[in-house]
């Protein structure tokens, strides 16, 4: 019936769509684009100023207070890296196992109880709470309360509050996605429901818990506002729980506002030691992630 | 509701013509097991606590519906069922869409009561033991009556012998010779030739067909005396389906069967009885053959001639 003229017509791509197709995929490139410009900048700014302040003695020697000599006598973020890890730890053992309870109570037991929903609103608030607020709320309870001083352990406290939303709400998400035919399986075969929560449920949503753990984690261990007036402001590399204690994001916030050179760069230094920190933890989850869920 | 529950089941035993191999006095463990390495290993009874409800892990039991009503939140899914589910025979529930069946065999081992809001009235006696009363375990209930899903679903994190030793790592009877329980459950589901060189590897990696058959020899390791098939076959292609049939065939020997099936076909192939349900109710319970050629009642006719449904 039709000529080939006709048909080829009806099936090819007219103008119109033709255009509209570039103007949309052009939109999502562009729109990539401009979210990748500030990452690369704040990538190539941590690199060019933070490598160059790197050397063997910046991670093994604490901060001196010589701020206006020489770079040389200025010391490094030993003490920093050392209270980060320590507050962090302590922070995320005291988070992590709360945090992942909460949302397995939330998502195996509680579903849609009046409990459970006003867990979940709470938890909510929580998360958008701004971080200073956990700082603020240790101070008052912890540091004016008991009339004591600033100590690493307030400020893992702090750092713990802040974590314990962001690894439920994580958490349960992550454990809402595994599917419930899974559960129904292993309860037929006679499994007592917390066996098949330890057995089943966890371990199918390990890799997406890891990340979660992971992000509150990095979230935690950048935060300044928190450790600013719990764990307090030192140089000395500390180990008593219930002392003053150093941390990167409370060294990099000194050192910026030092008018010399050198302590700007050191603060560098402490940023991308911070983010490789980071980075490696990440690193790492996500092999044991791969390794487990294979074996 | 007017129906008074037809369960006139002339005591003529099954359709002789479906079990060319299966004569009631058979030897049940010959069949499963080719006498190979571990000949007995399934007939001796595991000493478990608190499993006194067990007569013979050989056997299956009967299973008996008294009144059995589910409900989810205030809607009647089932209303009020007597059936019985004869020991050692494959019952096929067959119905439209929506009438209530998987709900009521869910109800069999308390697997309803996992879903939020819904709840039980009524019994279901396990050779003469009720399910439902207030002193049982459901998990022990649980470990008697297995269960087999319309989608299969092995385990994702693990291989294929984790899969089926998960039924008895997770019931607590992992020790002992679990390599071979696991041997014995696979050939039982007549997969171990398939799968006995990639034991370690992910149970998702196996074909649709041989995931079912993992997921049915998941639940004989635990050694239940009673099976729920929920559509075993729906997710499968013709040649699988074939397959879990067959199994099916050489399973009741073992255990009682109940599968749920929307495919009329295959009820006709592998039940000894079959019970027809609708809207909640059980319609008409009978030899497979009766009810497919001779129903009594006029809806089953219907349905399985293919007017409605």
């Amino acid at each position: 019936m039709s000529t080939p003229a006709q048909t080829f017509e009806r099936f090819s791509v007219s103008p119109s769509r033709r255009r509209k197709d570039r103007i949309a995929r052009g939109a999502v490139v562009a729109a990539t684009v401009v979210a990748l410009i500030p990452l690369v900048l704040i990538v190539y700014y941590l690199l060019s100023k933070g490598l160059g302040s790197w050397s063997p003695s910046f991670f093994t020697t604490d901060p001196t207070g010589n701020t206006f000599f020489a770079a040389s006598s200025i010391g490094g973020i030993k003490s920093a890296i050392l209270g980060t890890i320590e507050i962090v730890a302590i922070a995320s053992v005291l988070a992590v196992p709360l945090g992942l309870g909460v949302a397995v109570w939330l998502v195996e037991y509680g579903r849609s109880s009046r409990f459970a929903h006003t867990v979940r609103f709470f938890v909510d608030v929580l998360t958008g709470v701004p971080s200073i607020m956990f700082g603020l709320f240790i101070y008052i309870a912890l540091i004016v309360g008991t009339g004591t001083s600033y100590a690493a352990y307030k400020g893992a406290f702090a750092l713990a509050l802040l974590m314990l939303p962001v690894v439920t709400r994580s958490a349960e998400v992550v454990l809402l996605l595994v599917p419930g035919s899974l559960r129904e399986s292993a309860l037929a075969l006679g499994a007592p429901r917390w066996k098949v929560i330890f057995r089943i449920v966890l371990p199918t949503a390990l890799p997406g818990l890891l990340t979660g753990v992971l992000l509150a984690i990095a979230r935690a261990a950048g935060e300044t506002a928190p450790l600013l007036f719990t764990a307090g402001v030192t140089m000395k590399t500390e180990f008593k729980l219930n002392g003053f204690m150093n941390s990167l994001p409370i060294q990099i916030y000194t050192d910026v506002t030092s008018p010399t050179t050198a302590v700007v760069n050191r603060a560098w230094g402490a940023a991308l030691t911070l983010v490789v920190m980071i980075l490696l933890l990440n690193l790492f989850a996500r092999l044991l992630a791969r390794r487990s869920s294979l074996g | 509701m007017s129906v008074e529950n037809p369960t006139i089941s002339p005591e003529e035993p099954t359709m002789s013509a479906n079990e060319p191999t299966m004569s009631p006095d058979a030897q049940p463990t010959e069949m499963l097991e080719p006498s190979r390495s571990q000949p007995s290993k399934t007939t001796q009874p595991a000493p478990s606590a608190g499993a006194s409800a067990r007569a013979s892990l050989r056997d299956g039991l009967a299973v008996k519906l008294e009144k059995l009503r589910a409900f989810y939140g205030d809607a009647e899914q089932v209303k009020g069922i007597d059936l019985d589910f004869h020991a050692n025979e494959v019952t096929a529930i067959i119905g439209p869409s929506g009438c209530g069946k998987s709900t009521m065999v869910r109800c069999i081992n308390r697997m309803h009561e996992e879903v939020p809001g819904a709840r039980t009235e009524g019994k279901v006696l396990l050779d003469d033991f009720d399910v439902y009363d207030s002193s049982v375990d459901v998990v022990a209930v649980r470990r008697a009556i297995g269960m087999v899903f319309q989608k299969p679903n092995p385990f994702p994190t693990m291989s294929v012998f984790d899969n089926v030793a998960a039924g008895l790592r997770l019931a607590s009877r992992g020790r002992g010779d679990l390599h071979g329980k696991v041997e014995t459950a696979l050939r039982g589901a007549g997969l171990w030739e398939e799968v006995k060189d990639r034991l370690s590897e992910p149970g998702a990696g196996l074909s649709g067909g041989q995931q079912q058959r993992l997921c049915i020899a998941r639940s004989l390791a635990v050694e239940p005396e009673v099976i729920l098939m929920d559509e075993p076959c729906s997710a499968l292609d013709p040649i699988a389906t074939l397959k879990i049939e067959e199994l099916i065939d050489q399973l009741k020997a073992k255990v009682t069967i109940v599968i749920v099936t929307h495919n009329m076909q295959q009820a006709a192939r592998v039940a000894d009885r079959t019970a027809f349900m609708l809207g909640g109710e059980l319609v008409e319970v009978g030899p497979t053959q009766q009810i497919f050629t001779n129903p009594h009642d006029s809806r089953t006719e219907e349905y399985v001639t293919g007017k409605f449904g």
